[in-house]
């Protein structure tokens, strides 16, 4: 097999490309711009790794099944768990979403990178809402009766139904955690491939000077 | 890199400060051990909700009236339910927002026919009920306005209906087999068997509870029980759960229109709330590409606290 035909490859262009794209300093750096210093920073990690809790303890959850919290003071635990890691992941992500917005972070060509962040953003909130639809007590009861309405006002209600506990159950255990991860992994890349937006160049804009293409 | 007008929105300046050190997985592990030490404590201190769900016996035992006039309601048409309109049935008009009948123009996918569904079909299960046989099969070889007939003196007596002795009491001499067929529904109900009955569609096993929840969402027992626990649709409905936890808090904006006109008081409230929050969805993914969303940032000046480091040792400019 000759060079040229290796070089043709799909697997050696693939390669190649996401080398170039996201070499080992860049995927794992290990220094950082010095206007990386504030704790609006922190709250980007820390949903990741909110995250990572509300991934692990889900999946303990759905070692014994759906009903088991209900009747074990151990499975109650770990709901409470399953529950406040919920609730920090969102606090957490809020914030880094306003945070990268008072810093206008899709500048200089990070507008995939907003938008993989609130496309995120959104497919977390459904997979909440599935979650809670999924509890199979008074709340679910509640909250599904109360949301038909809106879901079937668009018309997805007749394909997205909240009152099928074995519907939500499958979206909010298989296909809308795959969504958030995949795109939680997508947007990573993102900010790794691309860096942390720097700061606005404050009092002096000339007209024309040397910038990193936006889109 | 290109020469080109910069655009201080879109564009950002080459970053040709300084470096510091970073330990991104000694920063990650971190993370995940504060967040996981933080759920912790939350989780002993707290704890979580769980409210044991109703059941149509459980509803219909604390409020047998509140049941046997749901259940009238689901046989005359009355009820939400019945006359829902599309997922579930051709009753009712669907939401809209203008000209868009988006739930009418993908149809009924959910068929529920509520007279059938919650009343004749459950009371057909019954075994060994020759009264109620009889009265069934006079109710469902009566016409059309025979029925309208009977259901109508019905609903005017029911006003005054008692519940004695584990009986529904309502004197409507003229309402044919009306009487019977709720009477026995409400017993059915009262033993725990229409739970069952409404699970029953797909066989031996199920997972779907559209019929019971629709059931219990069309009686006044499950909404006065959300409401005694602060989660009714007026104060801040879905968005809570049971007992004193924060719930689903980043729904506040989608419930926050259901609090205000015109969203609180019109019949096509829930589309145009979806409405409203798909359009600032879409806003928010785009306001990179929006001009003048896109310079509020710049023009809020928060960044100036984010990077006030970076601004008092540049003196002011990167």
């Amino acid at each position: 097999m000759s060079n040229a035909e290796i070089d043709r490859q799909w697997t050696t262009r693939l390669r190649r490309k996401a080398a170039g794209k996201l070499p080992p300093e860049k995927l794992l750096p290990d220094t950082q711009p010095s206007y990386v210093a504030s704790w609006i920073y922190v709250f980007g990690v820390a949903t990741l790794a909110s995250l990572g809790v509300v991934i692990f303890t889900g999946c303990i959850l759905a070692i014994r099944g759906p009903q088991w919290w209900h009747g074990s003071q151990y499975g109650h635990f770990i709901n409470s768990l399953h529950l406040w890691s919920v609730e920090i992941f969102f606090f957490t992500m809020v914030i880094h979403l306003w945070g990268k917005f008072a810093m206008a972070a899709w500048r200089g060509g990070r507008t995939l990178t907003w938008m993989t962040g609130v496309v995120t953003f959104l497919a977390s909130i459904a997979t909440a809402f599935t979650g809670y639809a999924s509890q199979s007590n008074f709340d679910a009861q509640w909250i599904t009766t109360q949301a038909k309405d809106g879901i079937n006002a668009t018309g997805a209600g007749a394909y997205f139904n909240v009152l099928n506990l074995g519907q939500m159950l499958m979206w909010h255990i298989v296909l809308l955690p795959i969504a958030a991860v995949v795109l939680t992994g997508l947007h990573v890349l993102l900010v790794r491939i691309k860096g942390v937006v720097p700061p606005f160049e404050d009092d002096v804009q000339p007209a024309t000077q040397k910038v990193a293409v936006g889109e | 890199m290109t020469k080109k007008a910069f655009r201080p929105d879109v564009d950002a300046p080459e970053w040709k400060g300084g470096h510091t050190p970073y330990d991104i997985i000694k920063e990650g592990t971190i993370a995940v051990l504060v967040i996981a030490l933080l759920t912790l404590i939350l989780a002993v201190v707290f704890g979580s909700p769980d409210e044991t769900a109703i059941t149509i016996k459980s509803w219909s035992n604390a409020d047998p009236i509140d049941f046997a006039t749901t259940a009238l309601s689901e046989l005359n048409g009355t009820s939400t339910s019945a006359a829902y309109g599309a997922p579930y049935n051709h009753n009712g008009t669907s939401q809209q927002i203008g000209p868009l009948q988006l739930a009418k123009w993908v149809g009924v996918r959910i068929p529920i026919n509520a007279a059938q569904a919650f009343v004749i079909q459950p009371l057909k299960a019954l075994p060994n009920e020759p009264t109620l046989d009889a009265g069934l099969a006079k109710y469902t070889s009566a016409s059309s306005s025979t029925q309208t007939t009977w259901l109508n003196a019905y609903a005017k007596a029911a006003t005054n209906m008692k519940f004695v002795k584990g009986q529904v009491v309502v004197s409507a001499p003229s309402a044919g087999p009306v009487p019977v067929m709720i009477n026995d529904l409400t017993t059915m109900a009262r033993s725990g068997a229409l739970d069952q009955d409404l699970l029953n569609d797909n066989g031996f096993y199920t997972t779907d509870y559209t019929k019971p929840l629709l059931f219990l969402a069309d009686g006044q027992y499950l909404g006065n029980l959300a409401t005694e626990q602060h989660l009714g649709g007026d104060q801040w409905g879905m968005m809570n759960e049971t007992g004193n936890y924060p719930g689903q808090s980043w729904l506040w904006l989608y419930t926050f229109w259901y609090q205000i006109p015109p969203f609180n008081n019109s019949g096509n409230g829930d589309a145009l709330v979806w409405g409203v929050m798909m359009v600032l969805s879409v806003l928010l993914l785009l306001v990179p590409v929006i001009p003048g969303l896109r310079s509020v940032p710049r023009k809020l000046r928060i960044y100036r606290l984010i990077w006030r480091e970076h601004y008092r040792d540049s003196g002011g400019t990167s």
